[in-house]
């Protein structure tokens, strides 16, 4: 069995994000990190390999990204993947998130794995969307916001919320699952891991090397067109009291209550 | 010609708010651009003519029904791409909830269209369809026009549910070949219910616990709260704690539990995430209990403590039942 694993650079979650005014697009400069999310796609992939149930011959972390996502292909090496694809090229620049799944679907083409996993959503923008878009390009079945995931009856069981309880599906494969923070707490990497990771194979690949048509990527490739950034309706801030002394604080909880006739 | 074709979940042969909201917000918004709401339904035989004609009552004038598995994506974007292809819809128009987000992004890759998420709000504009939709943990609003067909799908609660003197939709039936990767997915096991049945909805008083209690039985600190409180209270979770089973998923606030708008929303340990603000923003009054500074609740309560809950809560329980028992 061979694992993809989709991955990401985000800002990191302590460096405030913002909205580049000259080019309508997310800053991502400043500090940055492996998406928190798909540490956990990548603890998926390492307990299936260790679990025994299918012989798993090779973990690739994937990724889409200028080169300063390197970064996050070294930390998903660290955490187990054998070695990693970084897809990068001045063209893919400003892609919606239809284009970006699609060019993410042309790398994995090359790759064939059984799996693709990734996390659920991202740090930075786009939510739950990206696993979708993968899959229909590569013809695989699809589930996403998975929380327990077997291999069973030759495919996977997976569990995830839906929108009436808990849904059990079983998927043959190949297919493209995305994964939520319950499934899972991952490890961290030992500091052999860590300074090893810069060793493993690392391939650079451009839009012509996996077959990508540059007219369906980009911003002219893309669908939409996102602008018009405003504030939203914002109301206005709550109070705000730090806890010192506790006896004093619960009383001002108690009047802030009786003043809104809420005890 | 635009018009918008939106997708209507259902269960146990009844429709899902947030969709029906879908067929409203659609509705009105063809209009106003010289179009018609259409409606798909995909499912079996609870999807009678009668609950399909009953769409009409939301602003829908024509309803698609496939026969097909339900709870699954796949397949509604193959007859999402279907209908699409041989109708010419402008728009596709989705509620809030999980499988609105896996068909959307299903159907803009199959029909290469272009798709925004977690949309709040949708207008006309010179013609065409524009859709808000807030960014970078709710701090700006982003606005998404599209080149050809438009996918919005919308957060959970944005579209309201609105009846119109619409009167009875027209239903046409379907025929989908299901591509080959929509049938290697099979629903086992739908709509389990986790955890004990409990009622929070018709709460006045909601003391919410997140990962921050640290343990399934720091829930007691807010079962004691609840207790104190009295009356129409009741206890809630957020989807961390109830995937962890620590608390049941009846009391599940948020885009995949319940919405809820009691009088008081006392949120303990509970960061704020935008899945669990949708559930729970429209509360009257908001009051969080965090040691993180922060944390995103901070930034929609009125009421913020820093500080620790283990430490603030059993007092803040000793203190109402003092106030209760004088």
């Amino acid at each position: 069995l061979k694992i993809c694993v989709l991955v990401k650079e985000v800002p990191d979650a302590a460096v405030e994000k913002r909205i580049d005014p000259s080019t309508g697009r997310l800053d991502r400069s400043g500090e940055k990190n492996l998406n928190p999310y798909d540490t956990h796609a990548i603890e998926a992939a390492m307990q299936i390999r260790e679990g025994g149930a299918v012989e798993v011959d090779e973990i690739v972390a994937v990724t889409m990204g200028p080169e300063s996502a390197t970064r996050a292909l070294h930390k998903a090496v660290s955490l187990g993947a054998d070695r990693s694809v970084q897809l990068t090229d001045d063209a893919l620049a400003g892609s919606d998130v239809a284009a970006t799944g699609y060019a993410l679907s042309k790398a994995l083409e090359k790759e064939a794995p059984d799996l693709v996993l990734l996390g659920q959503q991202s740090d930075d923008g786009e939510c739950y969307t990206i696993g979708a878009v993968v899959a229909d390009h590569l013809k695989m079945p699809s589930l996403t916001q998975v929380i327990k995931m077997d291999v069973q009856d030759g495919g996977l069981r997976c569990e995830r919320q839906a929108e009436y309880g808990y849904d059990t599906v079983q998927i043959s494969l190949p297919a493209v699952i995305s994964v939520g923070d319950a499934i899972n707490e991952p490890r961290y990497p030992s500091l052999k891991a860590i300074m090893g990771a810069r060793k493993k194979p690392l391939e650079n690949v451009s839009i012509s090397d996996v077959g990508i048509d540059a007219s369906e990527v980009g911003e002219d490739g893309s669908q939409v067109n996102c602008g018009d950034f405003h504030d939203p309706e914002a109301k206005p801030p709550g109070q705000i009291i730090e806890d010192e002394d506790t006896d004093e604080t619960v009383d001002k909880i108690v009047a802030w209550l009786e003043e809104r006739k809420l005890i | 010609v635009a018009n918008v074709l939106t997708y209507v979940l259902h269960y146990q042969g009844q429709f899902n708010k947030n969709s029906l909201g879908a067929v409203s917000e659609g509705h009105a918004r063809a209009q106003e651009i010289g179009g018609e709401c259409h409606a798909l339904v995909l499912g079996g035989d609870d999807l009678t003519d009668e609950l399909c004609q009953s769409l009409g009552a939301y602003g829908a004038t024509k309803v698609f029904r496939a026969k097909g598995p339900e709870g699954l994506a796949q397949p509604v974007v193959d007859a999402m791409a279907k209908v699409i292809g041989e109708n010419g819809h402008s728009y596709a128009l989705f509620g809030g909830g999980l499988l609105g987000f896996e068909i959307g992004a299903g159907l803009a890759a199959r029909m290469r269209g272009g798709v925004t998420m977690e949309v709040i709000n949708v207008r006309a504009e010179d013609g065409k369809l524009v859709a808000e939709r807030p960014i970078l943990q709710d701090s700006k609003v982003s606005v998404s026009r599209y080149k050809d067909l438009g996918i919005i799908i919308g957060r959970i609660n944005a579209f309201e549910t609105r009846t119109v003197d619409g009167g009875s939709a027209d239903v046409v039936d379907v025929d989908v070949d299901y591509s080959a990767w929509s049938n290697q997915a099979e629903m086992i096991q739908r709509g389990e219910q986790r955890g004990a049945d409990v009622d929070i909805e018709g709460a006045d008083i909601l003391v919410a616990g997140g990962r921050g209690l640290g343990k399934p039985e720091g829930f007691q600190l807010a079962e004691d709260l609840a207790t104190a409180f009295g009356g129409n209270s009741a206890v809630a979770a957020t989807r961390a704690v109830v995937d962890a089973g620590w608390y049941p998923y009846a009391a599940q606030i948020g885009q995949t539990g319940k919405t809820v708008s009691p009088k008081l929303y006392l949120a303990a340990g509970i960061s704020g995430a935008i899945q669990h603000k949708v559930g729970m923003q429209s509360s009257e009054n908001i009051v969080a209990i965090n040691k993180d500074a922060n944390a995103p609740i901070f930034e929609f309560s009125d009421l913020g403590v820093v500080g620790d809950l283990n430490k603030i809560l059993p007092k803040l329980t000793e203190a109402i039942k003092a106030k209760k028992g004088s």
